[in-house]
């Protein structure tokens, strides 16, 4: 149990729905699923509530060739194997060739751990379902020393999904859910405040301005996010462009500079400069 | 406590289990909430609603239970879309009926008929059985039903077999990007999983290794495997617009699902039946025709073939040249698919009509003896039953 409660950290700006889902899900040790356009903080999340309440972190990033056994154990046998040809000792015990995956590290910690399960969707079909047992009971067992293998303290479990697949309802009845909607520009203001304290106001209201007209762009295939935005203005900000060129208004440079950072997308570039290109045309009419 | 809002949610069309529910009930018990109704909600919302699409029909049952505006739940529940009112409408025609409805004349005869009333009739119609009018039994006009009609003057099909369509309609590719409800049918396909082992080898073979370490005087020699991947190649042939209109939903489910399942898929869209030439972009249907035989020569006959359609059509669109209600075909649609069946031996047909329909459409029932009746249904069964023949 933990009596501190998530807010945000002094990094990381927490909506009031995203603190009372987390909290919700460290007071009754649950797991927590997070969903969310890419680049909105998901993973970020566990980093942070990690390091607000003071828990040491495990990650585990999920691929599609991941299985859900290893992230409990894998069994080394050619190892075993080897040391047999050696003739060492060590082949007697098969304990010694166990060895731990991420759940199996986070289920041993001393202190109530973080445990990221990141990009969950990532994964084969069947994932989710093969670890429902070990998040709802948080315990497995190594058929190969028969030994139970059970939490010391219950994890808090936070896994993010970019909703690739769709998940198992059995999986989902056993979560908080949370799903990042993309802020506001209220919120946004106070993210990049956060992450660039020094910014000159003018300078954040011409970017952000610029930003959003970006996002509404229709047909783009991936829209700009914050993180995407927090990295351009770093690039503004190291490349010293001056506020004015940042305005929207002067339709000859419409483009804003090092767009680069914002769309990623060969074809999101090239809409969107045809997109600039039709307007400039209709404006000098 | 919280029971009445807890059935309001299950009435209003979401699905909260019960073990949901207490878990929202541990955490208030918990604390979690503390006193404020902004708390309660954004508690109850990360218990209760585990999909961000059902947000917003949570945000209004909650507003409706909690703000005791009970009406406003009932207008929320009660708000019947006026298509699907229609639609019922369109329905209420029993099968029967349908049957009884008799196509009359030949092709030739149909378009000589229409022609002369065009003619004779002024004015607007409606009802009645002789009429070009909406809502009759005439073969002419529209929003009717017979079986052998020509459709005149109608925004997006009804019924399935008018011979000429002359509305131009606009059609949109299949959205692959649909999800929901697909894992269902992504667990159907599994069954079409056919394991082989290609590519780089960087999987422990550990019969082999035993053995060749048995054979190598016990010298550990280690042999390694490409891991397995599904190997299974599949063409998917899809009917898109006009009466695939009803269907559109199930086929991107269908779709979106063979796109993950499968490394080699090909998809290619048809309108009603399979012509001389299919096409991958529908916005460019017009433009980016890929001819038939091209595919068969492209593809070999490991391939096995989907066809994805209702098969509901005017009978002549399947066995007349230049019956087709797009262009002229030069040779009929039977011939096509014959050279189809014959280029790929594993093919199946699913129907996303019911089964029980098939036997009143005499285009369902012509397909059906020309895919010497490997028509399945496009449910997770009729899947499971057609998957078994492709094998």
């Amino acid at each position: 149990m933990t009596d501190k409660k998530f807010t945000g950290t002094s990094s990381y700006v927490a909506t009031d729905d995203l603190m009372m889902a987390v909290n919700a899900a460290v007071t009754l040790e649950r797991p927590i699923l997070i969903k969310g356009e890419p680049g909105t903080g998901k993973t970020q999340l566990a980093l942070e509530v990690a390091r607000a309440l003071g828990r040491p972190l495990h990650e585990w990033h999920i691929k599609s060739t991941t299985k859900a056994q290893q992230g409990l154990y894998d069994y080394d046998a050619v190892a075993r194997l080897r040391d047999s040809q050696l003739g060492d000792d060590r082949v007697h015990d098969i304990a010694n060739y166990i060895v731990k995956g991420k759940v199996w590290e986070a289920f041993v910690s001393d202190e109530q751990p973080v445990l990221l399960i990141d990009e969950i969707d990532k994964a084969d079909i069947e994932f989710p379902n093969d670890l429902l047992q070990e998040l709802d009971r948080m315990e497995f067992f190594v058929y190969e020393t028969k030994e139970l293998v059970k939490a010391a303290h219950r994890p808090i479990v936070i896994i993010t999904s970019n909703n690739e697949k769709e998940l198992p309802d059995a999986f989902l009845r056993r979560c908080f859910f949370h799903y990042i909607k993309f802020p506001d520009k209220e919120t946004m203001e106070r993210i990049i405040d956060v992450h660039y304290p020094k910014l000159k106001k003018s300078l954040l209201k011409e970017a952000l301005e610029a930003f959003y007209q970006v996002r509404d762009v229709p047909g783009l295939k991936k829209k700009p996010s914050t993180s995407e935005l927090l990295d351009w203005i770093k690039l503004l900000v190291a490349e010293d462009i001056p506020v004015e060129a940042l305005r929207a208004e002067d339709s000859r440079n419409a483009i804003p500079p090092l767009y680069g950072a914002l769309l990623k997308n060969e074809q999101d570039v090239h809409l969107f400069e045809q997109l600039v290109f039709l307007d400039r045309r209709t404006n000098t009419r | 406590m919280l029971t009445k809002f807890f059935f309001m949610l299950r009435e209003g069309g979401m699905k909260p289990s019960i073990t949901e529910l207490l878990t929202l009930l541990e955490a208030m018990k918990q604390g979690v909430a503390g006193y404020s109704v902004d708390d309660f909600y954004y508690l109850s919302r990360s218990c209760l609603v585990k999909d961000e699409s059902k947000f917003d029909r949570f945000d209004q049952i909650f507003a409706a239970h909690f703000q005791g505006i009970e009406e406003a739940f009932n207008a929320l529940v009660g708000e019947v879309p006026d298509d699907w009112l229609r639609k019922q409408a369109e329905l209420l025609l029993t099968d029967e009926e349908r049957q009884q409805i008799e196509a009359m004349g030949g092709f030739d005869a149909l378009m000589e008929a229409l022609r002369e009333r065009l003619e004779e009739q002024e004015g607007r119609h409606e009802g009645g059985n002789r009429w070009i009018g909406t809502a009759g039994t005439s073969p002419f006009g529209a929003y009717g039903y017979n079986p052998e009609g020509v459709r005149i003057g109608q925004q997006g099909s009804r019924h399935r077999r008018a011979t000429k369509v002359w509305d131009r309609r606009e059609y949109r590719n299949l959205d692959d990007s649909v999800e929901l409800g697909t894992r269902n049918i992504k667990i159907a396909l599994r069954k079409l999983r056919k394991f082989a082992r290609e590519g780089a080898a960087d999987q422990l073979d550990l019969e082999d290794t035993i053995d060749k370490t048995a054979r190598n005087a016990g010298l550990l020699d280690i042999r390694m495997v490409p891991e397995r991947h599904n190997a299974v190649k599949v063409l998917l042939c899809l009917d898109i617009g006009g009466s695939m209109d009803d269907h559109v939903r199930i086929c991107e489910e269908l779709f979106s699902a063979t796109r993950t399942e499968f490394k080699h898929l090909e998809y290619f869209y048809f309108h009603n039946f399979v012509y001389e030439s299919l096409w991958k972009d529908n916005r460019r249907r017009h433009a980016e025709r890929i001819p038939t035989a091209e595919i068969t020569h492209k593809y070999g006959p490991d391939y096995k073939l989907i066809f994805v359609g209702d098969a509901t059509m005017s009978p002549y669109e399947i066995v007349y040249a230049g019956g087709s209600v797009e262009h002229w075909n030069e040779e009929p649609g039977a011939v096509w698919i014959k050279r189809l069946l014959s280029a790929y031996p594993k093919a199946i047909w699913l129907n996303p009509e019911p089964e029980l329909r098939w036997d009143y459409t005499p285009s369902v029932k012509i397909t059906r003896e020309l895919m010497d009746d490997r028509m399945f249904p496009l449910t997770l069964s009729g899947l499971d039953d057609g998957i078994k023949s492709l094998h």
